[in-house]
């Protein structure tokens, strides 16, 4: 699928939680725990995510041309936000990860839902996420 | 569940008088549970805010002018009444300033600079704020003294023996929380003072947890000094109390330079004024400090002993049936407590149960709470804190309870 299709997708699960801020908690929290696990290995300092208040690690690996992304949180809700990041971007190419326009955070209600503190850890695991990419696609290219 | 409240307070009416508490917070009744982060304002605080500006606004102590007149005694009537409030012997002994953390550090940069020297001691204990920490390592450093630490048992006291050991000649000052934001523990202020006192050391109380809730008198107590901030009494942010002994706060040297700390100003000398303006320097939060009268006024209407009765109460009701859900560890359990309940839920981060009580119309406070030290003393990351004021009811901690439950169950599945 395209980062604009699984965005959409997205949108369309959401949708359906109407608004409500508990259901979409209590959701963002199910998803965190569909996340794949991470291993312990790769829980150390260099892969945590700076700018969130919970701990975030993220690790990468580029398979082919495409970018796979793993990643916990000590913190379940925090977790379920990056496993959202990660079913738009992961599996994704490179160019795609770094030009994507990711609407569907503001059409879910992002913001209101998570509030400010954490909508910059967002922003934070996003800007990361891109960093690898934009690494991966000088890899590719040279 | 009203059988079990204090029978002098009418809490339904006293709601009336907090027009933040009627709202809806994501389409339930808010149930404002974050009082030992700030207490909510009555009427009478607002209204007092709203009057100062609407009807005598102006800078105060030098001007000529009726408006300057009046904002100057409204200004000067909430020292008097902080004065009575505390039970301080003078009412030049009361220093406004911006709150507790400047209070502390006031007393750190004044008379810390001027009586500290290498090797001197200075004594906090384990479960302190950052505020009453910081400052005291920022002085230590400077001087080459020693910050010594008191520490606590598991249920989150002082241990006695411990302080008892640290005392000694080298001790220039004991600095310790009245009630400690993190846990609740009441210190037995009275007994450090007194030790202290005997080895020749002085003493600062961080009392930004006590002061809407415990009975002061800082001349039984003869501490030397005592801090708190307004905000957590009901009144507006932006100030604090200073509170020293007149002898002390003659002797140390000013604090900030500016307009209203001097006597005269020439190129060649600055003298300074007398205090309590020596230690406050430039056009102070004049609309603030005059509506601190008017939260002082609502905490005396109802008498703190009241109110601590109300709050004991809520605290005992919500220690029992928060302590019984499943899945729920309390974190401390000191024998004398203020109205503040710390807990953990096992195998759910405290971030994602104050998120999830957010949801539901509870404002909690999670995290660290200012206590690093503390939190890493007992093992934790953080905690979820209730702390609960004059207007919070039984019902709203069965709604707390019934939603704890409600995540106690889902972390479970």
């Amino acid at each position: 699928m395209t980062i604009q299709e699984i965005q959409n997708e997205i949108i369309a699960e959401f949708s359906l939680l109407d608004g409500d801020k508990e259901m979409i908690l209590t959701y963002i929290m199910e998803l965190g725990e569909r996340l794949p696990p991470m291993d312990e290995s790769l829980k150390v300092e260099e892969n945590i995510i700076k700018g969130c208040q919970s701990k975030v690690w993220l690790s990468t690996r580029l398979e082919g041309d495409k970018v796979l992304y793993l990643a916990d949180s000590n913190t379940q809700i925090t977790k379920g936000l990056i496993s959202l990041l990660i079913r738009v971007l992961s599996g994704q190419k490179p160019e795609d990860i770094m030009t994507a326009d990711l609407y569907f955070i503001e059409k879910i209600g992002m913001g209101q839902v998570i509030g400010s503190q954490r909508s910059n850890g967002f922003s934070s695991m996003i800007k990361q996420m891109r960093l690898y990419a934009v690494a991966y696609q000088t890899k590719l290219q040279s | 569940m009203s059988t079990l409240s204090a029978p002098t307070l009418d809490i339904t009416a006293i709601r009336q008088q907090f027009p933040i508490l009627h709202q809806q917070i994501n389409g339930k009744p808010l149930v404002y549970f974050d009082n030992a982060a700030t207490n909510q304002k009555p009427e009478s605080v607002i209204n007092a805010l709203n009057g100062y500006y609407s009807g005598y606004n102006a800078n105060i102590h030098r001007g000529i002018h009726a408006l300057a007149e009046k904002a100057t005694a409204a200004f000067e009537d909430t020292r008097k009444a902080v004065q009575q409030f505390i039970g301080s012997r003078e009412v030049e002994e009361v220093i406004f300033t911006k709150g507790t953390t400047e209070g502390i550090n006031l007393v750190a940069a004044t008379w810390g600079r001027m009586s500290l020297q290498a090797g001197d001691e200075i004594i906090i204990s384990t479960m302190e704020h950052h505020s009453n920490i910081v400052p005291w390592q920022l002085l230590c450093e400077e001087k080459g003294a020693v910050l010594r630490v008191i520490p606590i048992s598991e249920s989150g006291e002082i241990i006695w023996e411990e302080f008892e050991k640290l005392l000694s000649a080298k001790t220039k000052l004991v600095s310790i929380v009245h009630a400690s934001n993190a846990l609740g523990t009441i210190n037995p202020v009275q007994k450090v003072i007194k030790a202290a006192h005997a080895v020749g050391a002085k003493v600062l109380v961080d009392g930004a947890q006590a002061s809407a809730h415990l009975a002061l008198d800082v001349q039984t107590l003869d501490v030397d000094f005592y801090v708190f901030s307004a905000h957590k009494l009901y009144g507006p942010t932006g100030v604090g109390i200073l509170y020293g002994k007149r002898a002390l706060l003659e002797a140390m040297p000013p604090y900030q330079g500016g307009g209203e700390m001097i006597a005269e100003v020439s190129f060649e000398k600055t003298t300074y004024n007398v205090i309590p303006y020596k230690f406050e320097a430039g056009t102070p939060n004049i609309a603030d400090v005059v509506a601190l009268k008017a939260a002082i006024d609502f905490v005396n209407q109802y008498g703190k002993s009241a109110i601590a009765a109300h709050e004991d109460a809520l605290l005992q009701y919500a220690t029992e049936k928060v302590g019984a859900i499943e899945g729920i560890r309390l974190v401390g359990t000191a024998a004398h407590k203020v109205s503040v309940l710390s807990f953990v839920l096992e195998g759910m981060h405290p971030f994602d149960v104050g998120m999830m009580l957010d949801a539901k119309g509870i404002a909690v406070r999670t995290g660290h709470h200012c206590t690093q030290p503390l939190m890493k003393r007992l093992g934790l990351e953080g905690t979820i804190r209730a702390s609960f004021a004059i207007y919070n009811t039984f019902e709203e901690i069965d709604t707390l309870v019934s939603a704890l439950k409600d995540l106690a169950a889902k972390r479970k599945k």
